[in-house]
């Protein structure tokens, strides 16, 4: 507070020379650094982004190597028989198109639901008058900060009452409306003008078609952030789908690497690691194809 | 056309003229009803699936609910807070309190730090590859912790790449997983790894709205870069600090997935953390204690998220 006040009084006492110093271009060359403070940066990212990027490389190469070479020592870099053997074993003995599909299909209803139901929680929220409303975006906020294994116990029973343990309405129900979504669109649909809500009133829209064709056609970049973040959340989702897909038919792909790398399959580091590459390749695929829009969502919501 | 708009919306948005006739009370209750029926399906969904468990998990904690009272629920015996007792007297709870504290306060400052250097190095003069660096940073935040945690577990073999990697500088390293002194550090590095993207995104947002012109002002008035730095991006630069830290911390509290694949809270529950404690309740089939435990996290975070709110607000 008392140093912002300070640096805008400061602003202002420089203000005057502004005038009086050469426009734009020169003053920007200036306080640009000195090529060696540069190169020193750039230096440094590059080492900071190699080891960053070191295991995915190892990763990859280590999919391709045989058990053989993954267990000698000292360690090879890259693979010296290349092999798909470890590919092959997930594709013909461990049903991997199973696990896919099941994970698909998850992400989907779930990014569907939320797309749908946050944003129609969103409008009420935002530009309509009902009681119970604060109260209602009250238990919202405080849904926010519950941590997944506080619902996980009482949810597992009632999925268990319910019959549906190893059903995909037990991995999707739980997930189809996030309260951080209500929060993501409710604050987007807010800054919507109300004049143009109320012209579409007063031309006779009700609410249903005033949602359906003014609300949600200018809902474009908060739909696509909380899609791809629920995308996100849905393909890494790992304790809960864990907990209530109890047989292999049911599987997500986290699951399945997480139980058979510490199954009996633990130490064959080929098969794991090629299974890490099937994992995590969609969705770096999707990320490197969409990545301003994850960036963004991160940088709006400040929720991974 | 602009102004107009604006004028309409602020002279009738608060009731005093919705519609042409004003049809009086039927009219707003039908608003009520309409505004319900959007609000339902995730009313529903939220209510059976998140507000319902978050109240029976409550409720639970009082009482000696195990896996065999499922079947018959009206069998449970209400305990009051022997639960709680029982948690604070079991020494294996008290360890997984001491593993998470030691997870998040070694593990935030650090992944601060770090993000922190890296958004500001980014920020600073980079040009070129800007956008490269910042996937590239960010890419372990999307990958599944499951996935990249088998890598880690080979990584971190006592012959591994991580061990060769230090002998090229005269380390000898440890058996990060076997071994309780630096099994918790393993885990730790892992975490900084894989969060270091979300924070530095959040934190480059951050920067890039401290406006430039005061800091020409402060380069002309003859302060260095780090003065600049210290004295004005830092300050400007809080509210980010402390909601980015909070965010992470929050995460951070939960830890259980890296315990889950990498150690399976070992060796000698060096590595246990209140999540995995109470995933392992769950697994005994005792459901008060574990719902217990649940509620303790539940209490760390909120009062963190709390302590955040309280700060953000005196900034203003």
């Amino acid at each position: 507070m008392l140093t912002e006040r300070k640096k805008a009084e400061r602003t202002t006492a420089g203000g005057p020379r502004v005038p009086a110093a050469p426009p734009g271009p020169a003053r920007r060359r200036r306080t640009g650094r000195p090529p060696a403070h540069r190169a020193l940066t750039y230096a440094v990212l590059l080492v900071a982004v190699t080891a960053t990027l070191l295991p995915f490389a190892w990763m990859f190469l280590g999919a391709f190597k045989t058990q053989g070479e993954l267990l000698r020592r000292p360690i090879t870099w890259w693979p010296e028989q290349p092999t798909l053997e470890n590919f092959v074993v997930w594709f013909t003995e461990l049903q991997i198109g199973t696990f896919f599909l099941n994970s698909v299909v998850v992400a989907v209803f779930t990014v569907l639901g939320n797309l749908l139901f946050c944003s129609m929680v969103g409008y009420a929220l935002a530009k309509m008058d009902f009681p119970g409303k604060r109260f209602l975006f009250l238990l919202v906020m405080v849904m926010l900060m519950v941590p997944g294994v506080v619902t996980f116990v009482p949810l597992f029973v009632l999925i268990s009452k319910l019959g549906m343990v190893s059903t995909y309405p037990a991995l999707i129900l739980p997930f189809l409306a996030a309260p951080m979504g209500v929060f993501l669109m409710r604050q987007f649909i807010a800054g919507i003008p109300d004049s143009l809500i109320e012209a579409a009133r007063i031309d006779g829209a009700g609410e249903l078609r005033t949602f359906l064709r003014i609300v949600m056609p200018l809902c474009g970049p908060p739909l696509a952030t909380l899609g791809i973040l629920t995308f996100l959340g849905s393909w890494n989702n790992f304790l809960w789908p864990l907990v209530v897909a109890q047989s292999e038919e049911m599987y997500t792909l986290p699951v399945a690497l997480s139980l058979y790398s510490t199954g009996q399959n633990a130490t064959d580091y080929g098969l794991l690691l090629a299974g890490s590459v099937l994992v995590i390749t969609p969705i770096i695929l999707l990320f490197v194809a969409l990545q301003r829009y994850f960036i963004q969502g991160v940088a709006a919501t400040g929720i991974k | 056309m602009a102004a107009t708009t604006t004028t309409t919306s602020a002279g009738t948005s608060r009731g005093a003229g919705r519609g042409p006739a004003r049809p009086g009370g039927s009219r707003r209750r039908r608003n009520a009803v309409t505004a319900w029926l959007f609000a339902l399906p995730f009313v529903l969904i939220f209510g059976v699936f998140m507000l319902g468990p978050l109240v029976s998990s409550f409720v639970m904690s009082f009482t000696d609910f195990t896996s065999r009272d499922i079947e018959n629920p009206l069998s449970v015996g209400f305990v009051g807070l022997d639960q709680y007792t029982a948690l604070f007297r079991n020494p294996q709870f008290l360890h997984s309190v001491l593993n998470t504290a030691y997870f998040v306060l070694a593990g935030i400052p650090l992944t601060t730090v770090l993000a922190l250097a890296l958004a500001v190095a980014l920020n600073s003069g980079i040009t070129r590859f800007r956008t490269a660096f910042r996937v590239g940073f960010y890419t372990p935040v999307v990958t599944s912790i499951v996935a990249v945690a088998v890598v880690w577990r080979f990584i971190l073999q006592p012959d591994g790449l991580l061990n060769v990697i230090l002998g090229w500088v005269g380390i000898a390293g440890p058996d990060w997983l076997n071994s309780t002194t630096w099994s918790m550090p393993a885990l730790i590095m892992l975490a900084v790894w894989r969060n270091l993207g979300t924070l530095m995104i959040i934190f480059l947002a951050g920067l890039q709205s401290v406006p430039g012109d005061i800091l020409e002002a402060a380069q002309v008035d003859g302060a260095n870069a780090w003065q600049r730095f210290m004295k004005i991006t830092l300050p400007m630069l809080r509210p980010t600090l402390l909601l980015g830290t909070v965010l992470l911390s929050v995460g951070f509290l939960q830890f259980f997935e890296e315990p889950f694949v990498m150690t399976k809270g070992g060796p000698l529950d060096s590595t246990l953390s209140v999540s995995y404690f109470t995933f392992n309740q769950f697994g005994f089939g005792k459901y008060g204690l574990a719902s217990a435990a649940s509620y303790v996290l539940f209490i760390a975070i909120a009062l963190l998220s709390l302590i955040q709110f309280r700060a953000l607000r005196s900034k203003d």
